[in-house]
């Protein structure tokens, strides 16, 4: 079975396609670099995203945060509702941790800007 | 009257890396004017990540971006009013601005750095039938509801544009809960790169209705849905297609304008097709020591270019500033192209060096080659497996070539 | 026990309310919409007619001349934008006769200077006008103003000098009391009036049977218009309007005193009284007939299209009667706006006449501060007021250069904003070329701070007509 993928690794949006055999991944092309293959990869067996939105301010506001690293995709809305219930501090800096090891995927929320603006 | 060697407007990426480049290139006297509350302009809504990958080798978020330059710009002390809008610029560039501390207030600069950046076409440009109920924002008014303001300004949403920032509000709209029925896009093309339309509808399952448009609008106090129709190949709708489509949003990502008033009240000439300035590769406009760089000059996919361009103008302000482009340069060659390569930044080279060329094709081409001649002779053949109009593209002309030139003129085509 | 009820705070309504504000009387204007100015106030050409139209003798043809004599002081006083650009009527030589006839009957009808134009000064006035264009009615003292902000002003100025304005009033029963009348509106709240003046616009018909008369009949006519950007306000000076044929007026191509350009309108008649639906028909109509006056219309520099509803009369004249406390003001279609003024005059005779006692208030003042004065001072003047008042150095909206100051004016200076477009009609905040994309989050945020209310609370017109459902994360 061939399957035709849109890479989301860098802005090119190579179109990659990746042949497989069952679950077995026999050979991937289009790719013009090494993440693009493993994207592939991952993406017929794991996929995995990136989570970004915004956090609660405790008295007012919001503050963006984002996954610090990819988590399962299927584990997105999930992931949201986690956010949801995080209040952050408003004197939050960026960087600081919303949400220790989300739903256990190892990745942390973290805010992308300062709380106060 | 208060003189200043170098006057910024606007405070967004384009800005920031402009003074921090103008900076680093010996000049310190920079005043930087931003309308917002704080530096970063656009970015600051921009929460998704994909940003920086080209400039910082990591992939970051809009607001994470602009910090990496508002370090930059508050390690070098320079100096920057935010909340402060530029009313006016004239010739003899005299900048009118205005804010709460320092009312209205005019200052001389030695050189002027325009960076605004750009605005989303709005509905009435578009003329869509119907009642004009409230729930019609633009992408990017949505955006600062939700990402800045924290508020859901939809529930039901559907989206006309494929723009990147439509497809990423699709995205960002219904990971906040909203159901985003279907993003209709007149062209037989998306206007968005194929990434988004990947991570922002794909993974949704949010159809992207290609050559498609919203015909009606319906609802008296709120949107209550629109009618859709499929457009014939010269984009006019076909009746038997319509469709209704039930929502209280419609948004709007129809493209985005370059933001230059101030410039053509300057008397700046502006290029018909970028609705930016026409710059030489320094991004000098025709009044000397008016630079413009970023989306005010022309509409860029990705920041890191940006960046890359406010670096050119920032430097190329320092030098003139310390008056080493004070000659008026022999070498000037002219831009010119085939409409299938829409336009080209800069419009002309005046200099000896290296310059790339960033340039736009007006639609989706296989197979292709990016040619580059001088008069009859080719110097610059490019092949390309696909190009498109949502997809900026570049080319270098090296001194070499522009050394051995025989014309003064460069055409740039597609075959 | 007001002694005066207006219902309808549309042009009419407002102008009849600041006439009366001059005496001592307790007076009231009722609104069943969020603002004043909302029905066909809010969307019509926007032009003062000279008077040549209308059939000589008739009340519309009186009402006109008047009302266009009165306008420039009204406007003076009110600090309301006013520019006598003067009108053509443009004719093909097979249309000659008709624009004859008109000029003729402009003469009879008493308007100052209106003659006959022939094609080389016609050319010369107007150089984008369709070439094949023979002659033309000049009527110099045609003028353009803005309806709502005429509204706004005049309401605004009664209520400065003490009289009242009630919104989101809707009038559902009224009853004839022993001393006047009980007026009711549909949540329930009565006010009692010794005078009711019927000022409701396509609703006159329905006010009138409330008040026991039958007889009044209104339609709705509709009109799509299209607005272009500024940057093409030096299309024309002259407000230009077709030779009138048996299918109608045709469609105008006029400044507008913002300095737009304004197209339309089309001409339908509809059952509906709320449908400002526009049409694609709609558009191409006004296109294809603003391209017999006028050529090279840059059509890319549309920013919005509307559609107006005219209350058109079953007599084919303005409908003004009294009887036993009640004026009625129905079918005031074109040139309702010119007349208002006249019409206000003319109550204010009808009321005295019938005894209503009154004395002119010693504090009573006609006039008004123009809404966009900060826009016209000095940058020394305008530094005295920011020094004083720092929002005034805020920009909100760019497109038109209008800062928090002034956007917080439109909310508390009389009649209050209380929603977007409110505030959009007193600053012109979001009706630029970006149509408030930048700046209606802010007038979004200055309306909540400014009336206490929530952010997902504020409308776009009242009503259902929310910007925002409610925050992403819950309460904070």
């Amino acid at each position: 079975m061939k399957r035709e993928l849109t890479c989301i690794v860098c802005p090119k949006g190579c179109q990659l396609t990746v042949e497989l055999e069952g679950k077995e991944i026999i050979s991937i092309s289009g790719h013009t670099c090494k993440r693009g293959e493993d994207y592939a990869r991952t993406e017929c067996t794991a996929p995995m995203r990136t989570v970004t939105t915004t956090a609660a301010i405790i008295g007012g506001g919001v503050v963006p945060v984002k996954t610090d690293r990819v988590i399962p995709k299927e584990l997105m809305f999930e992931c949201m509702k986690e956010i949801n219930k995080a209040r952050v501090s408003p004197d939050a800096k960026l960087g600081d941790v919303v949400v220790e090891n989300v739903l256990g995927t190892g990745a942390n929320v973290v805010t992308t800007r300062n709380a106060k603006i | 009257m208060k003189s200043v060697d170098l006057v910024i407007v606007g405070g967004g990426p384009a800005g920031m890396s402009a003074a921090v480049a103008a900076y680093d290139a010996g000049i310190k006297d920079i005043l930087i004017l931003e309308r917002d509350k704080s530096l970063g302009g656009i970015l600051r809504q921009c929460i998704h990540n994909g940003f920086g990958l080209h400039r910082f080798k990591e992939e970051l978020t809009g607001p994470e971006y602009a910090y990496r330059y508002e370090i930059q710009v508050k390690e070098r002390n320079i100096p920057f009013k935010t909340e402060t809008m530029v009313l006016d610029i004239s010739e003899d560039k005299v900048v009118t601005a205005m804010n709460s501390t320092d009312g209205m207030f005019q200052i001389k600069a030695k050189a002027i750095i325009l960076a605004m950046g750009c605005r989303e076409r709005p509905k009435g440009a578009l003329n869509i039938a119907g009642t004009r109920p409230a729930g019609i924002f633009t992408a990017g008014t949505a955006q600062k509801f939700v990402n800045m303001d924290g508020y859901m300004p939809g529930k039901k949403v559907v989206i006309l544009g494929s723009g990147d920032i439509g497809l990423i509000m699709a995205r960002r709209m219904t990971l906040e809960g909203a159901e985003v029925k279907a993003v209709c896009e007149l062209m037989p093309y998306s206007g968005g790169l194929a990434r988004n339309i990947e991570q922002c509808l794909n993974d949704f399952g949010i159809p992207l209705m290609l050559s498609h448009t919203v015909v009606e609008i319906h609802g008296k106090e709120r949107v209550e849905g629109v009618t859709i129709a499929k457009v014939d190949d010269r984009r006019r709708p076909i009746p038997e297609t319509k469709q209704y489509i039930e929502c209280d949003t419609l948004l709007l990502s129809c493209g985005l304008l370059p933001e230059n008033e101030l410039t053509r009240a300057a008397g700046i000439s502006i290029d018909r097709i970028t609705s930016g300035a026409v710059v030489d590769e320094n991004r000098q406009t025709d009044i000397e020591g008016v630079f413009a760089c970023g989306n005010v000059l022309h509409v860029h996919d990705l920041v890191d270019y940006v960046s890359e361009e406010s670096d050119i103008a920032g430097k190329a302000a320092a030098r003139y500033i310390k008056g080493e482009n004070a000659a008026a340069l022999p070498c000037t060659v002219e831009l010119e192209t085939d409409g299938r390569v829409r336009y080209t930044v800069p419009q002309r080279i005046v200099g000896k060096e290296d310059v790339t060329v960033y340039f736009r094709v007006a639609d989706v081409f296989r197979d292709i080659k990016i040619t580059v001649r001088d008069g009859e002779r080719v110097i610059i053949s490019k092949k390309k497996q696909k190009v498109a109009p949502g997809e900026m593209e570049t080319v270098k002309i090296t001194k070499d070539m522009l050394a051995s030139l025989e014309g003064n003129k460069l055409t740039f085509s597609i075959e | 026990m007001y002694d005066v009820v207006v219902v309808g705070a549309g042009v009419v309504g407002a102008l009849v309310a600041r006439t009366l504000a001059k005496y001592d009387l307790k007076i009231l204007i009722l609104e069943k919409e969020s603002d004043v100015a909302m029905g066909s106030t809010k969307a019509n050409s926007a032009i003062v007619h000279a008077g040549f139209d209308a059939a000589e003798g008739s009340l519309k043809a009186k009402l006109n001349v008047r009302g266009s004599e009165m306008m420039e002081q009204v406007t003076r006083e009110l600090g309301v934008k006013y520019n006598r650009n003067g009108s053509l009527v443009v004719a093909f030589e097979s249309e000659r006769k008709e624009v004859e006839k008109l000029v003729a009957r402009g003469i009879a009808n008493g308007v100052k200077g209106v003659r006959l134009v022939e094609r080389k000064e016609l050319h010369e006035l107007e150089p984008n006008l369709n070439d094949d264009l023979d002659c033309a009615l000049l009527a110099p003292t045609g003028a353009i103003i803005c309806p709502y902000e005429l509204t706004i002003a005049a309401v605004g100025n009664a209520m400065d000098n003490g009289a009242e304005l009630k919104l989101n009033f809707e009038v559902s029963d009224i009853k004839k009391t022993d001393g006047g009348f009980a007026v009711t509106s549909s949540k329930g709240e009565t006010v009692e009036t010794k005078y009711l003046i019927n000022s409701a616009g396509l609703y006159s018909d329905k006010i009138a049977a409330m008040t026991g008369d039958a007889d009044v009949e209104v339609h709705p006519r509709r009109g799509d218009y299209m607005l272009l950007d500024r940057e093409c306000g030096n299309f024309c000076s002259h407000t230009i309007f077709h030779t009138p044929t048996k299918m109608g007026k045709g469609i105008l191509v006029s400044p507008t005193v913002d300095g737009n350009l304004l197209l339309g309108p089309t001409a339908t008649d509809i059952l509906d009284k709320e449908d400002t639906k526009t049409t694609a028909e709609g558009f191409a109509s006004v296109v294809s007939k603003a391209n017999d006056n006028v050529k090279n219309l840059p059509l890319n520099k549309v920013i919005t299209s509307f559609c107006g509803l005219r209350a058109v009369g079953s007599t084919g004249d303005f409908i003004i009667k009294m009887n036993d406390g009640v004026i009625t003001l129905a079918g005031i279609e074109s040139p309702g706006l010119s007349s208002a003024p006249a019409i206000a005059e003319y109550v204010e005779k009808l009321l005295t006449d019938a005894g209503m006692k009154a004395d002119v208030k010693v504090d009573y003042n006609p006039i008004r501060r123009p809404a966009h004065y900060f826009k016209t001072l000095s940058m020394e003047e305008k530094n005295e007021i920011i020094k004083k008042d720092p929002r005034y150095g805020k920009m909100v909206c760019r497109c038109e250069s209008i800062t928090e100051g002034e956007i917080v004016e439109a909310l508390t200076v009389n009649p209050r904003a209380t929603d977007i477009d409110g505030v959009k009609r007193r600053t012109r905040s979001g009706m630029g070329r970006c149509q408030g994309g930048f700046c209606s989050p802010t007038v979004v945020e200055l309306i909540a701070r400014e009336l206490g209310v929530p952010f997902e609370s504020v409308t776009k017109f009242g009503g259902a007509s929310v910007i925002n459902y409610g925050k992403t994360k819950g309460d904070n």
